[in-house]
């Protein structure tokens, strides 16, 4: 289960910075269970920015270390303990779940490193929790669904059932879902984190006949449960209206017939048209022989924010933790999905994207861009943060 | 009341996979004296095996029968390998090396498949619902798997009541040594057994596979309840394992479905429903409890039943 994937570096960097240890940037992220998928792509789509600058980003030779939390708490705290003290990395970053991001990240910033995260970012740290040696590269967890509430406002729903699992991104999402959501709740279920037959649940979702559902079941969960909810006869009668990591490209293509309808909002698609993104998914393409997920966008969008500070420093991060910070702050790149800025708190503000899945006649599915649903959305917590 | 008899066969339908799962567990645990922890790994075997086979050939016959036979193979070499080794070995000797077989079935999983999950589709002709009865739509496919679950328990209580080798089986639960005196191969009734078993463990793997993502450590979550149900139903009791599986599902399922309703009187929903899944959980064990109070050595209590 542990397997450390030491990438890049070495041979290529020995040539130039004769002067310079390649700075250490660990990885905690989660490679198995079910939502596995998602601490690949992450992984796949920053290590595909390191290879694009042959083991360099912004010019500074980096080691990547990569190993996997198994979506446990308890491993995260191990591997953080680990890549901090022994391998004295300045840099943690690859956390998925918010519920080993609460325990990986307070000992990153003890330690005097940079946490940067590539997905989750739960609200603990957002309002008055926030540190200025925490940022995010993807999202505030809850903006993820506030999004969704402002498309299925948008969508003329009434009101709807809305399911997470217990756990607190789950309950940050149905929070955030519902600060937005103008209509009416017509049942709210939490279920367990990795259940895998949500057959108890459709049946409430049934017998409630909402107008539509929205869910927040990351990797393995939504295509468990959108597989059952397809069978089960509901998708055409009560649709869906979820978040951008509740329909990824992995999903889509596991549940094929049974996404399409569904919509979803996100602030990065495939389609979107803009220099980076191109090279962006041409790349990751080509070197993995799949489409990116949103995951990997993320990924790819961390190491590009690094390689944007680290250029600004000439490869210092602990040693000159002002001058990283304030470049990290500014944010100097140019990201896949377009415009990115980071708000008081260290999140970025982003253009919430709805989207519809299609199937076009010669049978591709794709998750079509319909409009901007939320642009220059700031998440809630903001303004509770102290930091300038 | 729609509601409640869906659920109700939801309840039932999570019995039916641990009856399969509990039917060998409780036949190899009461005759052999063996636990097996790793009886959840011939689940996940069934399951891995049924995905790649229908993912290459696209019949789920192909696949339904690819995991039978890779149940029984891997569960009979897991006997004559290693399981045959422990039985004059005390239970602490038989965790540990079953629960070494875990990690081996995992690790060997995650390195012929990699760490994604597979998943495999309804076959097309139990795909779609019906309504069983008015304003109630079912998913075909799961009422097939109860239909499976009926035949399953009734051909095996034919076995073991009608037939030579039942004979053998009721036994050897209450006297092996004296099964083993009268000339019997025992040996190679303990070889038969384990393969059977592992099949009814594979039958359920293959028939989980289209429901949920086939991924490494699937059986584990299975293995814990399955225990649970053979302790309740009593220990070798092909019935108890029945009757204890039907009790376990339903009480779980209705738990998860009503408890947080039931709770949300009081609290706030988050908390009803996180105490309510809490709760829920719980409930199997606090059934468990209250059988062992009341009747300590399970439902149906082998005869001759040694402690």
């Amino acid at each position: 289960m542990k397997k450390t994937l030491l990438a890049v570096a070495a041979a290529t960097l020995m040539t130039t910075a004769a002067y310079a240890e390649p700075v250490k940037i660990g990885m905690i992220t989660t490679l198995s269970t079910g939502a596995g998928y998602l601490g690949e792509d992450v992984r796949d789509g920053f290590l595909l920015a390191v290879k694009e600058e042959d083991g360099k980003l912004g010019g500074t030779a980096v080691e990547v270390m990569v190993e996997d939390d198994g979506r446990k708490p308890g491993n995260g705290k191990q591997i953080a303990d680990r890549f901090l003290k022994r391998e004295k990395a300045e840099i943690i970053t690859g956390v998925i779940f918010s519920n080993v991001s609460p325990v990986v990240a307070p000992i990153a910033l003890k330690a005097g490193a940079f946490y940067i995260s590539p997905n989750s970012a739960p609200s603990l740290f957002a309002g008055k929790g926030c540190h200025e040696n925490y940022f995010v590269a993807s999202w505030q967890n809850d903006s993820l669904h506030e999004s969704a509430g402002v498309y299925a406002n948008e969508l003329g729903y009434k009101n709807a059932y809305i399911l997470a699992p217990n756990y607190q991104a789950g309950k940050d999402s149905l929070a955030g879902f519902k600060r937005f959501f103008k209509g009416e709740i017509a049942g709210e279920t939490y279920t367990k984190l990795g259940q895998t037959d949500y057959a108890a649940e459709i049946a409430k979702i049934r017998a409630a006949k909402p107008e539509m559902v929205f869910q927040f079941l990351p990797g393995g969960m939504g295509i468990n449960f959108m597989k059952q909810y397809a069978q089960a006869g509901l998708k055409d009668s009560i649709p869906l209206v979820v978040s951008a990591v509740s329909m990824d490209d992995k999903i889509m293509g596991a549940v094929k017939d049974a996404a399409v309808g569904v919509r979803s909002t996100a602030h990065w698609s495939m389609h979107q048209d803009n220099a980076a993104n191109a090279k962006f998914v041409e790349g990751f393409k080509a070197a993995y022989g799949r489409n990116p997920t949103v995951y990997a966008s993320q990924g790819y969008d961390t190491a590009k924010l690094i390689a944007s500070a680290l250029k600004a420093t000439g490869g210092k991060v602990k040693a000159d933790a002002d001058a990283f910070r304030a470049a990290l702050k500014k944010a100097d790149f140019d990201s896949v999905r377009g415009e990115f800025k980071f708000s008081n708190n260290n999140h970025p503000i982003n253009n919430w994207l709805g989207q519809v899945v299609e199937k076009a006649d010669d049978g591709t599915i794709t998750n079509k861009i319909v409009k901007v649903v939320a642009p220059n959305h700031v998440d809630a917590y903001t303004a509770q943060c102290p930091l300038k | 009341m729609t509601l409640f008899l869906e659920q109700i066969l939801n309840g039932l339908q999570l019995g039916v996979f641990l009856f399969l799962i509990a039917a060998g567990l409780t036949l190899i645990f009461g005759i052999m004296g063996v636990i097996n922890l790793a009886h959840g790994s011939l689940f996940m075997v069934g399951a891995y095996a049924a995905a790649v086979t229908t993912a290459y050939t696209g019949s789920f016959w192909l696949g339904l029968l690819a995991a039978l036979v890779a149940a029984a193979i891997t569960g009979m070499v897991m006997e004559i390998v290693v399981m045959r080794r422990l039985y004059h070995r005390d239970h602490l000797d038989q965790v540990l090396a079953t629960f070494g077989l875990i990690l081996f079935a995992n690790e060997a999983t995650t390195m012929a498949f990699g760490r994604t999950p597979l998943f495999m589709d309804v076959p097309g002709f139990l795909n779609g619902s019906v309504e069983i009865i008015p304003g109630v739509i079912y998913p075909v496919y799961r009422l097939v798997i109860l239909a499976v679950g009926a035949l399953v328990a009734l051909a095996l209580f034919l076995i073991i009541a009608k037939t030579r080798a039942g004979m053998l089986i009721r036994a050897g639960s209450t006297n092996r040594d004296m099964v083993a005196v009268l000339g019997l191969d025992i040996a190679l009734m303990f070889t038969l057994l384990f393969g059977l078993g592992a099949v009814f463990a594979g039958l359920a793997g293959a028939m989980a596979a289209p429901l949920v993502s086939v991924e490494v450590g699937m059986g584990e979550q299975q293995l814990i309840l399955a225990f649970v149900v053979v302790v309740i139903g009593g220990i070798g009791s092909v019935k108890g394992a029945l009757v204890g599986a039907l009790l376990v599902g339903l009480v779980d399922t209705l738990g998860r479905a009503f408890l947080p309703d039931l709770l949300r009187l009081f609290f706030d929903s988050a908390t009803a429903d996180g105490v309510g899944a809490g709760l829920s959980s719980m409930s199997i064990y606090i059934l468990m409890a209250l059988i062992l109070v009341l009747r300590p050595a399970g439902l149906f209590p082998m005869a001759g039943q040694r402690h």
